[in-house]
């Protein structure tokens, strides 16, 4: 089983800096795997929780929500808002038993086209090592 | 520093003595208006009321231990779209901490409300008080008797809510004018505590300042014994919690009809994504979820509905359990809410309804915080 599984990443990108910074890493060719479906948003701060709660619990293996470096924000601070709200969505997570480092929060810039594939690899990675995401076929949900 | 002191009560009667404070105000012309709870024809409920007759406050009893619903709602509505004329409202512990959220999320203008705080030994559910009202006429004199330190109000029979079984905030603190009824001789005199800007009133209702010495021992006492019922039932939920299985356990009774949200004093979303058709999906998708996953649990989105909720509001969460009272289905929300509220607030040091100068959790940051969620 192991060997046949294939993590899905459900990612949300903000369009000034990871998106574009995705975008990048395509128009440079660089290889990732193809595990991750995008959605594209003006900013990360507009990534509300309940985005990250549908995918996870419709069976998505990982939930990433790539944003601006601290200080960059197109908005001044969407990201920092967004980084508040990930740490009440992980916390409240761990409180009910739902894995919260299926949740990832990562700067990625526009020039960042490597770091976005890296972060895409090393995600798919890690979601291998992990197993499915035990919500996956769950019909009680 | 505050104006304290007591106020005779004449022949044991609190209501009455409580019912001339707000009859002064109104009479006096501090106040347009008063918000408090007042007795239905039945006797049976009480409902918050505005009086602003003063011949009307004789069924008016501050102190009821009944909660048909949260007065922070009232407030907002009675003040939202602006400063209105002078208002008192009376408000129980947990309604006016939900009061300090909501005028943070600027639902509430406090700047032409006196706001009047009153000591809380518990509440009782609707029908439980009905059933109780209907056996014993003067019901909250009754209780007031009978106040059992460690627990608070006690009646043959019935529990207070959960909510206030194990609450610890039965103080109103930040109020205008606190009315106090730990560490007083019952029935014999009220504590009164005036903050500054409303040192005024002192004169207006014969207030005789002096130290009340067994106060703050009283409230020690109460509140030690409702952390203790607090940390173990917080230990029940969360060990029920700590697994899928337990949580699935806990929110599939879940009708998703919202109830919690229109009760709740914090949701106050004119629009909630819930009670919006995006949930309301196309027929085939229903019949595809069902053959992708063998079976799809009807209505669908339960479990989203609730984490999100926890998501949106648990930040500003006072606990005061009408959550709970809402929902048809009896899911321990209160404890829930509670126990998870508790450590999403201690995340930034907030308590919801301390203050109304900390600042929200969610409408500011720090900019070097939090790295452990980065990646």
């Amino acid at each position: 089983m192991a060997e046949t599984f294939e993590p899905r990443i459900v990612a949300f990108l903000c369009n000034w800096c990871t998106y574009t910074g995705a975008d990048l890493a395509g128009t440079s060719r660089l290889q990732y795997p193809p595990n991750v479906r995008i959605i594209r948003l003006m900013c990360s701060g507009a990534v509300d929780p309940v985005y990250i709660l549908k995918a996870l619990l419709e069976g998505a293996d990982g939930v990433l929500i790539g944003g601006c470096h601290p200080g960059d924000c197109h908005y001044q601070t969407g990201n920092y808002k967004a980084r508040r709200r990930v740490a009440i969505l992980q916390n409240i997570l761990r409180q009910v038993g739902m894995e919260e480092d299926r949740v990832w929060l990562r700067w990625i810039s526009a020039s960042e086209g490597k770091r976005f594939a890296e972060t895409i690899t090393e995600m798919v990675n890690f979601l291998k090592q992990k197993g499915p995401n035990p919500m996956k076929g769950t019909w009680a949900i | 520093m505050p104006v304290q002191g007591t106020l005779p009560v004449t022949d044991g009667d609190v209501l009455g003595t409580l019912r001339n404070m707000l009859r002064a105000l109104l009479e006096r012309g501090v106040v347009k208006a008063v918000l408090v709870p007042v007795a239905t024809p039945d006797r049976r409920n009480l409902v918050p009321t505005l009086v602003s007759d003063p011949d009307l406050l004789a069924e008016a009893d501050p102190i009821a231990p009944v909660m048909p619903v949260h007065t922070s709602r009232l407030v907002s509505q009675l003040t939202f779209t602006g400063p209105a004329e002078p208002l008192a409202v009376v408000l129980k512990a947990c309604e006016w901490r939900a009061t300090v959220e909501l005028s943070k999320l600027r639902q509430v203008r406090l700047e032409n409300v006196l706001t009047i705080g009153v000591d809380c030994y518990g509440t009782y559910k609707v029908l439980d008080y009905g059933a109780m009202a209907a056996a014993e006429e003067n019901l909250t004199a009754r209780l007031l008797e009978q106040v059992e330190p460690t627990v608070g109000f006690v009646w043959p029979g019935r529990e207070l809510r959960t909510a206030c079984r194990i609450c610890e905030h039965f103080v109103p603190e930040g109020v205008d004018v606190t009315v106090g009824l730990f560490g007083v001789e019952a029935r014999k005199e009220i504590f009164l505590s005036l903050a500054d800007r409303r040192a005024d009133l002192s004169a207006l209702w014969g207030l005789e300042e002096r130290e009340v010495a067994g106060r703050e021992e009283a409230i020690a006492r109460l509140r030690e014994a409702r952390l203790r019922r607090r940390d173990e039932a917080f230990a029940a939920i969360r060990e029920q919690m700590r697994t899928p299985e337990g949580l699935l356990s806990i929110f599939s009774p879940c009708l998703r009809c919202h109830n919690c949200t229109v009760v709740c004093p914090i949701c106050y979303c004119r629009e909630c994504i819930f009670r919006t058709p995006t949930f309301d999906h196309a027929s085939q998708q229903y019949m595809k979820w069902a053959g992708r996953r063998g079976a799809v649990r009807m209505p669908t989105d339960t479990l989203l509905f609730q984490l999100t909720r926890l998501n949106h509001m648990v930040a500003s969460c006072v606990g005061c359990g009408m959550c709970e009272e809402g929902c048809p289905s009896s899911l321990p929300l209160t404890l829930v809410f509670r126990a998870v509220g508790q450590e999403v607030q201690a995340l930034f040091g907030y308590e919801a309804g301390r203050s109304l100068e900390e600042e929200l959790p969610l409408t500011v940051f720090r900019e070097d915080e939090l790295h452990i969620v980065e990646r």
